[in-house]
């Protein structure tokens, strides 16, 4: 009672309501999006504590007196970049700070993307001012497993402060993309079907590793196996605890992924799948969600046969699609997820579709809808703000705000 | 008497070839003929590969094939002024100055690249060799008809020679080791080596006078600069930081040649000397800053702020930097940074004409010009608009509603085939 009347009077002193925070805002827009159901006009986000109290039209919502109130014309939930490498590489390409991909070994699950991600890279704060939230990032294609990626906000000056997932998915690579990452001959693949026969046998070893754990466990005679960071990875793998993220455009690299992840029981997630329009059927009976590659992308090399139009057939096939902004290595060093699906507006998706796609499907795809991804109560307070429609070229972003907090102000 | 039979009967055969070659008068549409305000409900009537007519109110010539373009809007066709479709090749290894290449025999016609950029509403082009060198040849402007040869598509000075411009570069690009410069002085001081010798072999070739004796021996750098010196071939110079911008400037002032920069990514720290020098601008929208050391403060902003100091601007696509298929969006992306709606339809066409020395016959919808130009489902700052038709020289070369088209413009399998678009594996010396 002596605390809470002491707590009362210095905010009293302060001259704030006693209830409003600095993760506590208002916002007010004249159409509200919220991935979880039809547009709101003139609705009303509220954030307390940096998650969503409440959301409906301005009749229904009360502001709280004292309340950070931000007014935009159109909100949406703050964007998913489902997959990306910016925090893993410096912006500017110098040799000294790529760290998306090792080159020594063609298989090293054991790298952690938390190792090596840095919070304070400028294009972070490039993806935020667009509306970008939420970022998929850690090793990329380039080798048959390259290491691990993580999940963050686009906000934070350390990882601590900004991973809501510290190991999210193991990278792999299909195709000309895992051939071309032996660099010097050493226990690297030279062919399609090498790369998926040293997956396979790396993920036998796993098999056979948890079985070691697992006998161990169960018998007290038994003494488990010596730690191996390497299987420790893939034993998650094969537990179905960690997805396996496969890049692999050409459509018998997208086969021999499906068929690695029906042998071993993984989940999967395609990423890039360039041809994936010539295999929906397979791709949807297995169960596989895409993350499809930029709709800008380049159509060269494995990328050649790559369409404006495969998002669209993806999700009117059914499979859950997302968009990256993916890695090109030089300009630009990285794409915007809001760019990239209003490309493909012209090429037969819907509003609703190409902003479910870098938002509530992506959130799914990376499995955490919990937190992110729609504008529902509970969720976290990540927003994004725009003067009109957000996928016109001539609109602007104009607020970006991440568990209750304005993290940008910027007309961009 | 004699004499004018056979004058009457040239009339008569003129006459004969207008009637057979019918007139098209394209009608409904809002036209932007970048020359004038926008028209609507407007009527363009080519004949003959020209523009014959152009207005609100135009009579449609009782001969012609009418086609209805109502709630379509019709544009010039875009002029890319930096691109490297169809393979553009010029120096090699050897040194980093080297004005005798001609990307004129590198070409490969069949590139589908061209079809690219027809399919992105780009009607001419200047093709381009690379940036890892100081000089790295003559470029050559294209008009993307159909064409079985570079000769065939080249634009033609009025000698009968390809027309085209030369590539120089500075900053990182260029910098290697010897006989490349190490430095941005050395840069310069070779680049200012080489205009002096071309000035003297130009006062040779002067004092001579048309005295065959007296000229100097033929030598094919020489001859490129002595274009380039006496301002029939203008210098499209890749340049990124500011103060390489003014390098540029700089060397310009020293020697006179006919200027226009490529990508310029500070532009908006230098604008108002780069407007200050009369030079244009060529720029290129990019999705993020970075990539390369030296586009670590490149902006959508480079676009008003060079507007804003009166410079000319105009974009290029820089293909397989950007696509040619999605040349509008630069247009779209400067108005985002507050570029204006007029700057930025003209920097795709009749700023990009005035860089190549073209806008006597491209780069904007009047009445005698080329009849180039692009129908569109809508506006041209629209992300939801799209290249309907791709006309050239009053061919049809791009149509939405031809399967073989559509494929281009949207991609899938084999649809881009043959084809070369670079990819990047990582940092390389680039564009």
């Amino acid at each position: 009672m002596k605390l809470l009347s002491r707590l009362l009077t210095v905010c009293l002193v302060c001259g704030v309501s006693v209830s409003v925070m600095a993760s506590d805002i208002a916002v007010r827009g004249d159409r509200v999006y919220t991935a979880a159901g039809g547009p709101i006009e003139n609705g009303v986000v509220i954030v307390r504590d940096g998650k969503i109290a409440a959301v409906g039209p301005a009749g229904d919502v009360a502001i709280p007196d004292g309340m950070v109130v931000v007014d935009a014309a159109v909100v949406t939930p703050g964007l998913i970049d489902a997959h990306t490498v910016v925090g893993m590489v410096g912006f500017l390409s110098q040799d000294n700070d790529q760290d998306y991909l090792e080159r020594s070994a063609a298989i090293q699950p054991e790298l952690r993307a938390i190792d090596a991600y840095n919070a304070r890279e400028p294009l972070i704060e490039w993806l935020r001012t667009f509306g970008v939230t939420t970022i998929h990032s850690g090793h990329g294609p380039g080798e048959i497993i390259s290491g691990q990626t993580l999940i963050a906000k686009t906000t934070g000056n350390t990882i601590a402060e900004a991973v809501i997932n510290p190991a999210a998915m193991v990278a792999a690579t299909m195709g000309e993309g895992a051939v071309m990452s032996g660099n010097d001959g050493r226990n690297t693949p030279g062919t399609r079907g090498k790369v998926a026969a040293m997956l396979r046998t790396e993920l036998l070893n796993a098999q056979a590793y948890a079985k070691k754990i697992a006998a161990a466990e169960d018998d007290d005679e038994k003494e488990p196996p010596a730690r191996d960071l390497k299987l420790e990875v893939l034993a998650g793998v094969i537990s179905g605890e960690m997805p396996m993220l496969v890049t692999a455009h050409r459509h018998n690299d997208i086969m021999t992924a499906l068929r690695i992840a029906e042998e071993f029981n993984i989940r999967m997630v395609l990423d890039g799948a360039s041809e994936a329009y010539l295999l929906l059927d397979e791709i949807k009976a297995a169960g596989v969600p895409v993350i499809v590659h930029p709709a800008m992308a380049r159509a060269g090399g494995e990328r050649e046969n790559l369409s404006f139009t495969t998002a669209e057939k993806l999700i009117n096939a059914g499979i859950p699609t997302a968009f990256q902004s993916g890695y090109e290595g030089y300009v630009p060093k990285t794409r915007l997820v809001l760019f990239e699906a209003a490309m493909t507006l012209p090429h037969g998706l819907t509003f609703e579709q190409a902003l479910a796609a870098i938002t509530i499907d992506a959130a799914k795809i990376l499995g955490v809808d919990d937190r992110v991804g729609s504008i529902e109560v509970g969720k976290d307070g990540d927003l994004a703000l725009y003067d009109g429609d957000p996928f016109e070229y001539t609109s602007h972003a104009v607020g970006t705000i991440i568990e209750g907090v304005q993290v940008s102000d910027r007309t961009k | 008497m004699k004499r004018p039979s056979g004058l009457l009967t040239t009339l008569f055969l003129m006459a004969a070839a207008v009637a057979s070659a019918e007139p098209t008068a394209f009608v409904g549409a809002t036209i932007m003929p970048v020359a004038d305000a926008p028209i609507d409900n407007g009527v363009l009537v080519i004949d003959g590969g020209k523009i014959v007519a152009i207005g609100a109110g135009v009579r449609v010539p009782r001969n012609a094939e009418v086609v209805d373009v109502a709630g379509k809007v019709i544009v010039p066709g875009f002029v890319d002024t930096h691109s490297h479709i169809g393979e553009p090749a010029g120096a090699d290894r050897s040194s980093p100055i080297q004005p005798e290449a001609r990307v004129l025999d590198s070409i490969n016609v069949r590139d589908a690249g061209f079809k690219r950029a027809l399919a992105g509403g780009i009607t001419t082009v200047n093709l381009m060799s690379g940036s890892g060198h100081l000089m790295s040849g003559q470029t050559i402007y294209v008009k993307l008809r159909e064409g079985n040869s570079i000769e065939s598509i080249a634009y033609k000075k009025d000698d009968g020679s390809v027309d085209g411009g030369m590539k120089m570069a500075n900053g990182t690009n260029p910098r290697r080791d010897p006989p490349f410069p190490g430095t941005r002085g050395k840069s310069a001081a070779l680049v200012r080596q080489k205009y002096v010798a071309a000035q003297e072999y130009m006062a040779k070739i002067e004092r001579a006078d048309g005295d065959a004796e007296k000229m100097p021996e033929r030598d094919l750098a020489m001859e490129a600069l002595v274009e380039v010196l006496n301002g029939e071939r203008i210098v499209h110079h890749h340049t990124h930081r500011h103060d390489d911008i003014l390098t540029v400037l700089r060397l310009q002032q020293e020697f006179g040649f006919r200027v226009v920069l490529h990508h310029v990514s500070e532009a908006h720290r230098v604008a108002k000397e780069i407007a200050a020098a009369n030079a244009p601008v060529s720029l290129i929208m990019i999705d993020s800053p970075g990539g390369k050391l030296e586009a670590q403060y490149i902006d959508f902003e480079n676009a008003p702020a060079l507007e804003r100091a009166g410079a000319n601007v105009g974009f290029h696509t820089d293909d397989y930097i950007t696509d040619s298929r999605l040349f509008m969006r630069m247009a779209a992306l400067g108005v985002r940074a507050g570029m204006s709606r007029e700057t930025a339809l003209r920097a795709l066409t009749l700023a990009g004409a005035e860089m190549l020395d073209l806008d006597d016959r491209i780069g904007t919808l009047e009445r005698g010009k080329d009849a180039d130009f692009v129908i569109l489902s809508g506006d041209p700052l629209s992300v939801y608009t799209r290249v309907q038709e791709t006309w050239v020289e009053g061919v049809k070369r791009f149509d939405l509603d031809d399967p073989d088209d559509r494929a281009v413009a949207e991609g899938g399998f084999g649809a881009l085939q043959p084809s070369f678009v670079h990819e990047f594996h990582g940092y390389e010396e680039g564009h």
